[in-house]
C-alpha cells in the first residue's frame, strides 16, 4: 500500500448540484504517477467502485475497465443520470459477472471526469481547474493508475480483467506490462492501435468541441459556459460508429418523427435526427468537453506494436495470462479482424488464447446490450479461469 | 452461427462412443501440452483438460463449435487449419491432434508438414477410402461411400481429399515424416494389425490413426 494516503470526499460540480463520486482515494503524495509524455502528475485522485464481496485470499477480484464515454458506476443507478449503470445486465448476482462470486472493480479512467483526476478537477498548483493544462494522458497512464489503486487496496493479481473498446486497449496493456498482475484478460471488441479511421472519426468529434465558441480554449468552467453544442454534436457523430447500418435500419428506417409529412426544412423530421439529437442532448449532462479531448487523444496514441519494436507479437513474449478475445460481426469500428491480429500475435507465442466472433447486427455497442451468446461466453470464460485459480464454484 | 462444426464431430457426443478418441486420449500421457486442430464442440480437448490433466488449446473453424468449447471454459480459438497453424512457433506443443478433420483440408500435405512442426508429435486420425465398405459400394454399386464415419452422400460432405491408409502411408514416407504409432479400427472399434503388411488395415479399417512427428 502507499503510504500517506487518505480516503477523501471529493466534489464534482455537474447538472447544477455538487455530487461526491465515493469511494476515492488520494494517491502519488510520495511517488508521483510518472506520465507517458514525461510529465509527473501527482497527487492524483482516483473514483472507483466495487459490487460484490472480497474474499479472504483478495483472489477473486474482476476488473473491469471502462470505455471512452462509460465510468466506474457498472450497475445500481447512475449518481448523475439516475439511470442503471452501464453494464447493469451484465454485473450482478447471477450475471456474467457474478457478484455472487466476484469483487468487481471498477475505476474511473485518469482524466475522466467522474471523480479520478481530469481537467475538470482543480490543479492543486494553481487553485484553478487544469483545463487545457492538464497533462496529455495515454491508455498506459490510465492503466499504471489503476495499478497503483490495486496497491493501495492490497490486491496483488486479480482473477480477470475485462473491457471493451477503449477498456479492452486497457485490458491489452495491463496484460502486455502487467502478466504477473493478470491471471486473465478479455479484451473485447478493440485493437491493438487506433487505426486512421479511428483516429478520424476522434478528429471530427475534437473539432467540433473545440470550434464551439464557448469552449474558450478549454478555460469554459472560469467564463461559466459549456460547450454544449460542440460536445453534442461530437456525441452524435460518435453514436453513429457505435451502430451499425442494419440496427439503424431497423429501429429507425426511414421512419418520421412525430410528424406524417416532411416538413421542407431542418427541423429533425426523420427518427434518427431525433434520435441523435436526443443522445447528444442527454451525453452533455453527464459528461464534459476537454475529458472528451484527453480521453479520445489517449486512444488515438494507443499502438501496441509501436512500443514493442514495431511487432505485436514481440508484445506478448511468454505471456503467461490466459486471454479471452470478443468481437462482434457488425462492429465496423473495431472489426473482427483487428482483434484477429491480436490472436494471430497471441498464437505466435503459443498464448493460452481464446477468440470468439459474436453474430449480432447491433455494432460496436453489442457489448453494452444484452446479447445472450456474448453473456454466455463472458459466464464460461469466467468460470473457466476461477476454476484454474482454485475458486469454489457459485 | 447456424452453420455445424465442419470437422465430423457431432454435436454433443461424448468421447465414450468414438473409438479413434478414446485411443488418442490413451496416446496423450498426463499434464502435455495439446493443440486439438479442428476440435468441434470440444468433447476431446475437455475430456483431456478433466482427465488427463493437459494443458490443452483448439482450434475450430465453425463459430458454434469455439462458442461451445469457450462456453465450457476451453481455450479454443475460431481458425482455419489450412491458414492459421503457420502461426504457431515450432514444437510449441507435446502432442497436435488432427482427428477426422485432415479430408477436409484444402492441402493436406501441408497441413501435415505443419503439424509435425509445431508439435514434437501429431496423431492424425482420418476415415480410410480403401475399407470394404467403401471399395464394395464404389465397385459393385457404383455408387461414391456411405458410411459411419464418412455418412455425407458427395454433394454435401465437407471431405475434399480422400485417402486410403496406404495412400496416407506414402505421403508420410515422401515427406520425411517418421510413424511411430498406427492403428487401424475396424468398424467394431478392434485394431487391425500392421502386419504382415498393410493389406489388412487398409483393407479392414474404417479408419486410420497415426502417431507422427518430423524425421531427423
Amino acid at each position: 500500500m502507499e503510504s500517506g494516503e487518505a480516503t477523501r470526499p471529493r466534489g464534482r460540480l455537474y447538472s447544477g448540484g455538487p455530487i461526491r463520486h465515493e469511494p476515492s482515494v488520494v494517491l502519488g503524495h510520495d511517488r508521483p504517477l510518472k506520465l507517458a509524455s514525461g510529465v509527473e502528475l501527482g497527487p492524483f485522485t482516483v473514483a472507483f467502485q466495487t459490487y460484490g464481496r472480497l474474499n479472504d485470499e483478495r483472489s477473486n477480484v474482476v476488473l473491469v475497465c471502462h470505455a471512452l464515454t462509460g465510468d466506474q458506476y457498472l450497475a445500481g443507478s447512475h449518481p448523475v443520470t439516475g439511470r442503471p449503470g452501464w453494464w447493469d445486465n451484465t454485473v450482478g448476482p447471477g450475471r456474467p459477472l457474478d457478484t455472487d462470486r466476484f469483487h468487481v472493480l471498477c475505476a474511473n479512467v485518469l482524466g475522466g471526469c467522474m471523480g479520478s483526476t481530469g481537467p475538470t478537477e482543480i490543479d492543486p498548483a494553481t487553485g484553478k481547474p487544469y483545463g487545457m493544462s492538464f497533462p496529455l494522458i495515454t491508455v498506459a497512464d490510465m492503466v499504471d493508475a489503476q495499478a497503483r489503486l490495486l496497491d493501495h487496496l492490497g490486491i496483488g493479481q486479480v482473477l480477470a480483467v475485462v473491457g471493451g473498446s477503449m477498456g479492452g486497449m486497457q485490458v491489452l496493456d495491463w496484460a502486455r506490462r502487467y502478466p504477473e498482475r493478470v491471471f486473465s484478460a478479455i479484451p473485447i471488441a478493440c485493437s491493438a492501435r487506433h487505426t486512421a479511421q479511428n483516429i478520424a472519426f476522434n478528429e471530427v468529434g475534437r473539432r467540433a468541441i473545440m470550434t464551439d465558441p464557448d469552449w474558450h480554449d478549454g478555460n469554459y468552467l472560469l467564463y461559466g459556459t459549456r460547450p454544449s453544442q460542440g460536445l453534442a454534436v461530437a456525441r452524435m457523430a460518435a453514436h453513429i460508429t457505435y451502430l451499425s447500418d442494419t440496427a439503424l435500419h431497423r429501429k429507425f428506417g426511414r421512419g418520421l418523427q412525430d410528424r406524417e409529412h416532411v416538413t421542407y426544412g431542418f427541423e429533425a423530421d426523420f427518427q434518427v435526427e431525433s434520435y441523435l439529437r436526443h443522445q447528444g442532448q442527454s451525453f452533455v449532462e453527464r459528461f464534459d468537453a476537454n475529458s472528451y479531448l484527453y480521453i479520445t487523444r489517449a486512444m488515438d496514441y494507443f499502438d501496441i506494436a509501436a512500443e514493442c519494436g514495431g511487432s505485436l507479437q514481440a508484445a506478448f513474449v511468454d505471456t503467461p495470462v490466459r486471454y479471452c478475445l470478443i468481437s462482434f460481426t457488425s462492429d465496423w469500428l473495431f472489426p473482427t479482424a483487428e482483434s484477429r491480429d491480436i490472436v494471430h500475435a497471441l498464437n505466435a507465442n503459443a498464448a493460452n488464447v481464446s477468440f470468439v466472433e459474436i453474430e449480432t447486427d447491433k455494432g460496436h455497442d453489442s457489448f453494452l446490450l444484452d446479447v445472450p451468446e456474448f453473456n454466455a461466453i463472458l459466464s464460461g470464460f469466467l468460470d473457466g479461469v476461477a476454476r484454474h485459480r482454485g475458486l469454489d464454484g457459485p | 452461427m447456424n452453420d455445424q462444426p465442419a470437422s465430423n464431430r457431432e454435436s454433443g457426443r461424448a468421447i465414450g462412443q468414438r473409438v479413434d478418441l478414446q485411443l488418442i486420449a490413451r496416446m496423450i500421457e498426463p499434464g502435455a501440452r495439446v493443440l486439438d486442430v479442428g476440435c468441434g464442440d470440444g468433447a476431446l480437448l475437455r475430456h483431456l483438460v478433466e482427465h488427463r490433466g493437459v494443458d490443452g488449446r483448439g482450434i475450430e473453424i465453425s463459430q458454434a463449435g469455439v462458442n461451445a468449447c469457450v462456453r465450457n471454459g476451453l481455450s479454443v480459438v475460431q481458425g482455419d487449419a489450412d491458414t492459421d497453424l503457420e502461426d504457431y512457433p515450432d514444437h510449441a506443443f507435446d502432442y497436435v491432434v488432427l482427428s477426422l478433420t485432415l479430408q477436409a483440408t484444402h492441402n493436406p500435405r501441408l497441413v501435415l508438414l505443419e503439424l509435425v512442426r509445431i508439435g514434437r508429435r501429431a496423431i492424425v486420425s482420418f476415415p480410410n477410402f480403401g475399407y470394404w465398405r467403401c471399395r464394395l459400394q464404389l465397385a459393385l454399386g457404383g455408387r461414391m461411400p456411405v458410411t459411419d464415419t464418412l455418412s455425407n452422400p458427395w454433394f454435401a460432405t465437407p471431405n475434399i481429399h480422400f485417402c486410403t491408409i496406404s495412400d496416407f502411408l506414402e505421403l508420410c514416407r515422401e515427406e520425411g515424416i517418421a510413424v511411430e504409432r498406427g492403428v487401424a479400427l475396424r468398424h467394431d472399434g478392434a485394431a487391425v494389425g500392421f502386419w504382415p503388411g498393410r493389406f489388412l488395415p487398409n483393407m479392414f479399417g474404417e479408419q486410420g490413426v497415426f502417431m507422427l512427428s518430423r524425421r531427423g
